[in-house]
């Protein structure tokens, strides 16, 4: 029973790695760059969705709301949330990325760790460096078995986005004409220029459904451990980040995979090794799976074109 | 599918550009280029390039490695940013034009060495080529409504009509990179085809092709000029193909045009044969 319980942590958590995985992957997938600052717009997805909820319940709900009210209010915090990550994702591309289009890659990964620091310098200026205490989306929890298990409503919320986000982009990316173009520039820009594809454009899209994910990821963090500080972001968003490579960067079902697999693994190595060894297991377990190999559980061998 | 009106222009004769085939004299010429030059560094690549192509007109563009031919067709398609000159596309000046706006306002390619999106269909690479075409919202496609799947099948159906060139219907869902070499090289063409161009470039289309291929890629190639009446610029060194189908060569040596003609008068063409063959002394 303890270990299901745990298990069920994992998955959860996981779910969370997952989502922002899947912004990660997607950039790198099409525009080939590691977008560091990736776990910072989690941060701020958190801190709008946190400010409009204080605001509407401070200001806008009365002194005894109902649930359709607190519901609803949640929901356009959400929203809200997602909004400004995808604004703040399009414009970090536009004005950090957009200008090194032509450059190394070490360039664009020295700029998004910068980027990544503005963020959180940002946050810390306008929002404070005291920690926030954020309401959880949705309260409560499910008991089974007398009370032994407990699954709180938001490890449910968090699977069922997850899943549901994880269909929806493969079905974009496969189907629509967008995905399409996002394809084909993630195998050949210049090709796919030549055929008429907004090169500029398509990666920006794909930085706006990142930063929406990113959005997401940051509600449902910050509803699991409801700390919100200007680095909530940066340690979630390193381990997305190797789930991301755990799966094999670049796919989508690789980064659902690895997500949840890094979740699972963490949960369980901080219930039955070591609360303060959980992180060292993780990066041990990366670092055996990138040896066997080395593009990551789900992703394709590319090899080097001569 | 309708292309935005272009305005009506002038055709201001220039002395030095060739003759376009006898059909398409009147009517004003897709491409002309323009005392076109092109230099990497120090080094002039492509320098006083004057062609001009007919509506309707199959052209060739010849000469021996490192001519500048492939450098021509990407001036044109803006891959290169010409140093001189100016490219009149159906009359108007491509100078402000990206890659993506001149290939809207009518210019498709395909390349040297393949580039095939390997990872996507067939279908789906015909597809991407009418990404600019097919109509319908981010919001329709997630949702999937009835707009989606109107661009959709709308899609789905020019595709498989634009594979029937090539009688490739049927390996409209293997993925572009299992296809055989010659297959490949066709189905750029119909992938170049979909962006719906009123020219169209084709770079080398029967390198690696066996004789039997390359026979039946020139009946093909003069029947996509009759069927959508666009016209074709191709680089090619097999003069078979050449000398067979095009109507206007413009050879190219050393980035300089060193003549122009239809295929008899550049095969007799000392200077072309001097470039091919080298000076031949005499005995």
């Amino acid at each position: 029973m303890e270990f299901l319980s745990y298990l069920i942590n994992g998955i959860s958590m996981g779910s969370i790695y997952a989502i922002i995985a899947l912004g990660y992957t997607m950039v790198y997938g099409i525009a080939k760059m590691l977008n560091f600052a990736h776990g910072d717009v989690i941060m701020v997805g958190g801190y709008v969705s946190f400010y409009a909820t204080s605001y509407a319940t401070a200001q806008l709900l009365g002194e005894d709301p109902s649930a359709m009210a607190v519901g609803m209010a949640t929901l356009v915090s959400v929203l809200l949330a997602m909004l400004v990550c995808t604004v703040l994702g399009v414009i970090i591309e536009g004005l950090a990325y957009r200008p090194l289009r032509q450059a190394g890659s070490l360039a664009v990964l020295i700029t998004a760790i910068g980027v990544s620091y503005f963020l959180q310098n940002a946050a810390q200026l306008l929002f404070g460096a005291n920690p926030k205490n954020f309401t959880p989306v949705v309260g409560g929890q499910l008991t089974f078995f007398d009370g032994q298990l407990r699954i709180s409503y938001v490890a449910l919320l968090t699977v069922v986005a997850c899943v549901v986000i994880m269909v929806g982009l493969t079905v974009f990316t496969g189907q629509s004409k967008m995905g399409k173009a996002m394809r084909a520039c993630s195998e050949d820009k210049g090709a796919a220029q030549l055929m008429g594809i907004n090169v500029n454009r398509t990666i920006s899209m794909t930085f706006a459904i990142g930063s929406a994910l990113a959005a997401i990821a940051g509600v449902l963090l910050c509803s699991y451990s409801p700390v919100l500080k200007p680095t909530t972001g940066s340690m979630p968003g390193i381990k997305a980040f190797t789930a991301a490579v755990f799966g094999g960067i670049g796919s989508i079902p690789g980064a659902f995979l690895g997500g949840l697999l890094l979740g699972i693994i963490e949960a369980i190595a901080q219930a039955y090794i070591s609360t303060q060894l959980s992180n060292a297991i993780l990066f041990a377990v990366l670092i055996v799976v990138l040896l066997v190999k080395p593009s990551g559980l789900l992703g394709k061998y590319v090899p080097e074109k001569v | 599918m309708s292309k935005p009106k272009r305005p009506e222009t002038k055709l201001v004769p220039v002395p030095s550009v060739n003759k376009v085939p006898e059909r398409d004299v009147n009517k004003s010429p897709i491409l002309e280029c323009r005392n076109l030059g092109i230099d990497f560094g120090g080094l002039t690549a492509v320098n006083e390039f004057n062609m001009a192509i007919g509506r309707t007109e199959i052209a060739g563009l010849i000469g021996p490695n490192g001519a500048g031919k492939t450098t021509v067709f990407n001036m044109l398609t803006k891959v290169y940013q010409p140093t001189r000159g100016t490219i009149l596309l159906d009359g108007i000046d491509t100078h402000n034009m990206t890659t993506v706006q001149v290939n809207r306002a009518g210019i498709a390619r395909t390349f040297q060495n393949i580039r095939l999106f390997d990872n996507l269909s067939v279908e789906d690479n015909v597809k991407i080529g009418m990404h600019n075409h097919i109509r319908y919202s981010a919001a329709s496609s997630i949702f999937r409504l009835p707009g989606y799947w109107k661009g959709e099948r709308l899609a789905h159906e020019s595709a498989l009509e634009l594979l029937h060139i090539f009688d490739m219907e049927d390996l409209a869902d293997a993925k572009a990179g299992s296809l055989p070499y010659g297959a490949q090289r066709r189905l750029e063409i119909v992938r170049a085809l979909a962006t719906n161009p009123s020219l169209l470039l084709l770079d080398e289309p029967a390198a690696g092709m066996n004789p039997s291929e390359t026979a039946d890629l020139m009946e093909n190639i003069v029947k996509i000029r009759d069927t959508f009446q666009i016209a074709i610029l191709l680089i090619e060194h097999d003069m078979n193909l050449v000398m067979g189908i095009c109507e206007g060569i413009c050879v190219l040596n050393f980035g300089q045009i060193i003549a122009k003609g239809t295929p008899s008068e550049i095969q007799n063409n000392p200077e072309v044969i001097k470039a091919y063959l080298g000076d031949q002394k005499e005995v």
